[in-house]
């Protein structure tokens, strides 16, 4: 076959045959995203109020909705930790809450396997508005009723952002898993 | 999308109990994450070298975005400015006659300030600044509100430092790392600082809510003699700042004070000056209350006695 066409077994990426993804990038792309929209907010803007919703949260989110399985079980340990670092809460509030997030979620999916995008979503606006009340809760400040009026914008952009995050998880999971050596 | 079907563990005794092992990690990370997070709340600086590390990791990316804020902010400024120009250089030739009239005024009184200062013995220095820095960046999506300085240890900077700009007082060090250093905002819930108004002696408490704006509560009740318009400065009580630095300006009378908006706000500050802290001695006999003041009899008392409460963490 290739004697008559040599790219007839191929695409516009090269030769459909003999690759594989490179292990490193596909298991370290979910991690570093995640900590890199932990990162993101503190360098954006120095603010008198909080205004950014919980980047690193709703990107693990949206790892852990569209690609089940990928994260284990336990990932909101650790991620939550390099969260604390950065985000100005007390230490541990993101270990604790990002591994129950992870545990309820794992337990609604156990009940609805069959899931779409829309449902997705329900789940991510929800577990979102659930993290941020809890993250004001702990956050060692008197939460008054100003903070929380304040702090209301941030629950609708998390919400909102779902969809933008998904799209930008699926093309990193694109990235992770494209063709980077040829083998044999 | 369903979950992957080797996530079933069904009859194979090796996948029940990694799927078992998983469930029980996650919950030791949630129960490890609750017993920090009550080591914190009980001890906030339990975890201050660790998150020193990463300030210290985070700061150079952060001048590079607070580089690249600050000048689109320029930017943005400079095409308003030009369409603006001409009505703007009537105004402005108006204020410097203004200003200069001003500035004649207040040699006068700065000349008979200090011949009263001699007549009354007083010596007062000026504070040089320790540290020059940039705002790297604050906390955007937490209910705590602090900013991440690019100066730390290495260059003098010690936590309870006051943090100012050009404009007043910006906050105060909590926490330092090699090179940076944490910042309380005035705003943050949990920050508390002595004021007095300008122009008297009119004594308050300017506490933040959190959302932007701070609470100015008056130590005397009584009639409330502020007024909108008022600028809080600070009163020098408590130790860690110096006297007459601008804070605030009020903008709305409440019964027991008033609601204050910051005359530095962080979001349009490139460069902040970290001072020494006024008072060490003060600062010193506040945390540790046992102990006696210091036996030399010409370090007169602190005017308010309730700057212990400036202390709160």
């Amino acid at each position: 076959m290739e004697r008559l066409n040599p790219r007839a077994r191929s695409d516009h990426y090269g030769s459909r045959i003999n690759r594989t993804q490179s292990p490193l990038r596909a298991g370290s792309v979910p991690y570093l995203s995640i900590m890199l929209g932990s990162l993101v907010p503190v360098l954006l803007i120095a603010d008198v109020m909080p205004l950014l919703p919980p980047l690193g949260f709703l990107t693990l989110l949206a790892w852990r909705l569209m690609r089940p399985g990928l994260l284990p079980l336990w990932a909101g340990a650790p991620l939550g930790a390099f969260d604390d670092l950065v985000s100005g809460q007390p230490f541990g509030s993101a270990v604790l809450l990002w591994s129950l997030a992870m545990i309820g979620i794992e337990l609604i999916e156990a009940r609805f396997p069959w899931r779409g995008f829309w449902q997705d979503w329900f789940t991510a606006a929800l577990v979102a508005i659930l993290y941020w009340f809890a993250a004001l809760l702990v956050s060692g400040g008197e939460l008054t009723s100003e903070l929380l009026v304040v702090a209301l914008p941030q629950v609708l952009l998390s919400v909102l952002l779902y969809p933008i995050l998904a799209r930008m998880v699926a093309s990193l999971d694109r990235f992770r898993l494209a063709r980077a050596r040829r083998i044999g | 999308m369903a979950p992957p079907s080797s996530r079933r563990s069904g009859f194979s005794k090796k996948a029940q109990f990694s799927l078992f092992t998983g469930y029980l990690l996650a919950g030791a990370g949630a129960l490890l994450g609750f017993a920090l997070l009550l080591l914190s709340l009980w001890q906030p600086a339990a975890f201050a070298p660790v998150r020193g590390v990463a300030s210290d990791a985070v700061a150079p990316a952060g001048e590079v975005t607070a580089a690249a804020r600050s000048g689109s902010q320029g930017l943005f400024d400079g095409i308003t400015g030009y369409l603006r120009i001409g009505r703007q250089n009537a105004a402005l030739r108006e204020e410097v006659e203004l200003a200069r009239i001003r500035l004649a005024e207040a040699d006068a009184i700065a000349a008979e300030n200090r011949r009263l200062k001699s007549l009354l013995a007083l010596e007062e220095g000026e504070a040089t600044p320790v540290a020059t820095a940039r705002l790297v960046g604050s906390t955007a999506t937490s209910g705590r509100r602090m900013a991440f300085l690019g100066v730390g240890r290495s260059d003098g900077v010690v936590p309870g430092m006051p943090v100012v700009s050009e404009r007043g007082v910006i906050g105060r060090v909590l926490e330092t790392g090699r090179n940076s250093a944490r910042v309380l905002l005035l705003t943050d819930s949990e920050s508390v600082l002595p004021v007095r108004r300008a122009k008297d002696d009119v004594v308050a408490f300017a506490e933040g809510r959190g959302d932007g704006l701070l609470r100015v509560r008056l130590i005397n009740l009584g009639i409330n003699p502020l007024e909108v318009g008022d600028l809080m400065v600070t009163s020098g009580a408590g130790g860690y700042y110096r006297s007459g630095v601008a804070v605030a300006l009020i903008t709305k009378i409440t019964p027991d004070g008033g609601m204050a908006r910051l005359l530095a706000e962080p979001s349009a500050t490139n460069y902040v000056v970290v001072e020494p802290i006024y008072q060490p001695d003060a600062v010193r006999a506040l945390r540790r209350p046992r102990d006696p003041l210091d036996p030399a009899p010409e370090t007169s008392p602190q005017p308010g006695g309730n700057a212990s409460e400036q202390d709160g963490e």
